[in-house]
């Protein structure tokens, strides 16, 4: 029998959470501070109008691009949120969570060979959706001294003349690191400058603590070049909905529009439905959930600081990316002795990236309760670490 | 401060008091004056427990009584009213909008103890021109807690 497979996917590595994740299968009794999802379940007002939607029979496709009623909420959310206008029957569509989007706009925009400058640690699907698009990555190392930001420089030097897009996620998975306004706007300079593209990963924007989320795209002469990428998953805890969506210039969004509708057809209509309700009538949901993320948030730093776990300030997402150097344990030995000797699973910085190495992503969409007994394993842990070595 | 503090105690009374404190952004002893405040000025009235007595040997029946009562001249429901809440047995009272003017909450041993005191003392009463008594056959949910057994949480250990 022929290959039957193709070298470009034989080349991708698999995902380096997949090994751990199997460790963490055989076993059931640790206590996990490893997923990226809310620990929230959806709004119960959410959930009801996705049953309506079913009760009324709302069971068949719709548009490719989504039903108007949502990329008109869509439209109107980042108006309100971003001060931005797109034009909901062009500009704006519907995916399948954030992830489609990231994969359909690096499809519709690269050619052989083009360059994707990833500013790592990031999220694990971006790398390999880069490649499977015939593009080319490169990485940037970011630094735990910038809090890990994109600094000018460090952009500056990624650059080449085959340079096509920017991915920029913030508020980050994994660091929790945020860029503000002034952080960006040297970025958007660049990017102008330089005749580049940026996705900007935005799934994180509603959670921000004691600052709010600034879009690229709202720069000068970002809009045209800026695809944003959002979802509902992480801002009104529906990850199984499966839902998200991208906006930008017609041009961009109308190819990749065309993507989808070949590969997808079009996003779950009962999540569709929804999703309206979350848009229209989630505000308060949203604030509550934000608020307990940061009651935990605080806790969580303030116990680091206890055990003298050194860690920056995350002002976003629900990550926290404490650096474990101390130890002299890579990021993976740390993570698999932790969770065999105290039964707790987190995620080694090494999942996102190389110069994740030396760090841990430690969620905290859990309730205070698990945090704690978590933390307490933690200290037990690194305080006989710290005896060992003595 | 204040409203963060309650919303936290509403939802765990034996919250520990340093972590809140580290919560909430700010320092145990702020918290723990305020609190003291709050008792004093009877924002904070008690810290009952929520129990799910099904759950235990112990029988406990429950029933709402809606009451009709002739208001006094003068006195208006408050006096009838208070003299209701004076019943051990009463839990709660409230005044009540629409065909009937207090529910009460009361709490027997059995049936038979619940119904005495409805007809022997409550009906009794002079102001109370009527009474219908519903007995709760099981709680679902009380004081913002579901009780029913939740199916398992299917959430993943580790996602990216």
């Amino acid at each position: 029998m022929r290959n039957p497979l193709s070298d470009k996917v034989i080349d991708i590595k698999p995902s380096g959470i997949r090994k751990f994740f199997d460790l963490v299968q055989e076993m059931p009794e640790a206590i996990s501070l490893g997923v990226g999802e809310p620990d929230f379940d959806t709004p119960w007002h959410i959930r009801e109008e996705g049953i309506f939607s079913l009760e009324k029979g709302h069971t068949f496709y719709t548009s490719n691009a989504g039903l108007m009623e949502l990329r008109e909420a869509i439209a109107a959310y980042l108006k309100r949120r971003q001060r931005l206008t797109y034009d909901p029957a062009h500009e704006v569509f519907v995916t399948v969570g954030g992830s489609e989007g990231i994969d359909v706009a690096l499809r519709a925009m690269l050619n052989l060979g083009d360059e994707v400058i990833l500013p790592e640690p990031c999220y694990v699907s971006y790398l390999p959706c880069v490649q499977l698009a015939d593009g080319v990555p490169v990485t940037i190392e970011l630094k735990e001294e910038n809090e890990f930001k994109l600094t000018p420089e460090e952009l500056l030097g990624a650059i080449t003349d085959k340079t096509k897009i920017l991915i920029l996620s913030f508020p980050n998975n994994p660091t929790g690191a945020v860029m503000s306004r002034s952080d960006l706007e040297p970025i958007a300079k660049i990017v102008v400058e330089k005749d580049l593209f940026v996705i900007s990963d935005e799934i994180y924007a509603e959670l921000t603590y004691q600052m709010d989320h600034c879009s690229i795209a709202s720069f000068p002469g970002m809009r045209e070049r800026t695809i944003i990428i959002n979802g509902f998953s992480k801002a009104y805890a529906m990850t199984g909905w499966r839902l998200g969506y991208a906006a930008g210039p017609e041009q961009i969004i109308s190819q990749m529009v065309k993507i989808h509708q070949f590969a997808i057809m079009a996003a779950p209509t009962t999540s569709q439905y929804a999703a309206v309700e979350a848009m229209e009538n989630g505000d308060e949901d949203v604030q509550m959930m934000r608020n307990s993320y940061n009651q935990r948030r605080r806790f969580l730093l303030q116990r680091y600081k206890e055990m003298g776990l050194q860690c920056f300030e995350p002002r976003g997402a629900f990550y926290t990316f404490p650096c474990i150097k101390e130890f002299g344990l890579s990021s993976d030995e740390f993570a698999a002795r932790l969770l065999k000797e105290e039964k707790v699973a987190v995620v080694p910085g090494t999942a996102f990236g190389d110069c994740g190495e030396g760090f841990l992503r430690i969620s905290y969409a859990y309730s205070i309760e698990e945090l704690k007994e978590a933390l307490g394993r933690i200290e037990a842990f690194i305080t006989r670490l710290r005896a060992e070595s003595r | 401060m204040r409203n963060e503090i309650l919303k936290m105690l509403e939802h765990n009374s034996r919250i520990d008091l340093h972590d809140l404190a580290i919560m909430l952004g700010t320092d145990e002893t702020i918290v723990v004056q305020e609190i003291e405040k709050m008792e004093q000025e009877g924002v904070i009235c008690g810290y009952p427990t929520l129990i799910n007595w099904d759950k235990t040997d112990t029988e406990k029946v429950t029933a709402m009584i809606e009451v009709r009562v002739i208001p006094q001249r003068g006195q208006g429901f408050e006096r009838l009213a208070e003299r209701i809440s004076n019943y051990p047995e009463v839990k709660s009272i409230y005044l009540m909008s629409g065909a009937y003017d207090f529910i009460v909450f009361l709490e027997g041993k059995t049936l038979k103890e619940v119904s005495m005191f409805v007809s022997t003392k409550l009906s009794t009463l002079e102001a109370v021109s009527g009474t219908a008594t519903h007995f709760v056959l099981k709680k679902y949910k009380d004081h913002g807690m579901i009780l029913i057994e939740k199916s398992e949480s299917n959430r993943m250990k580790v996602m990216p």
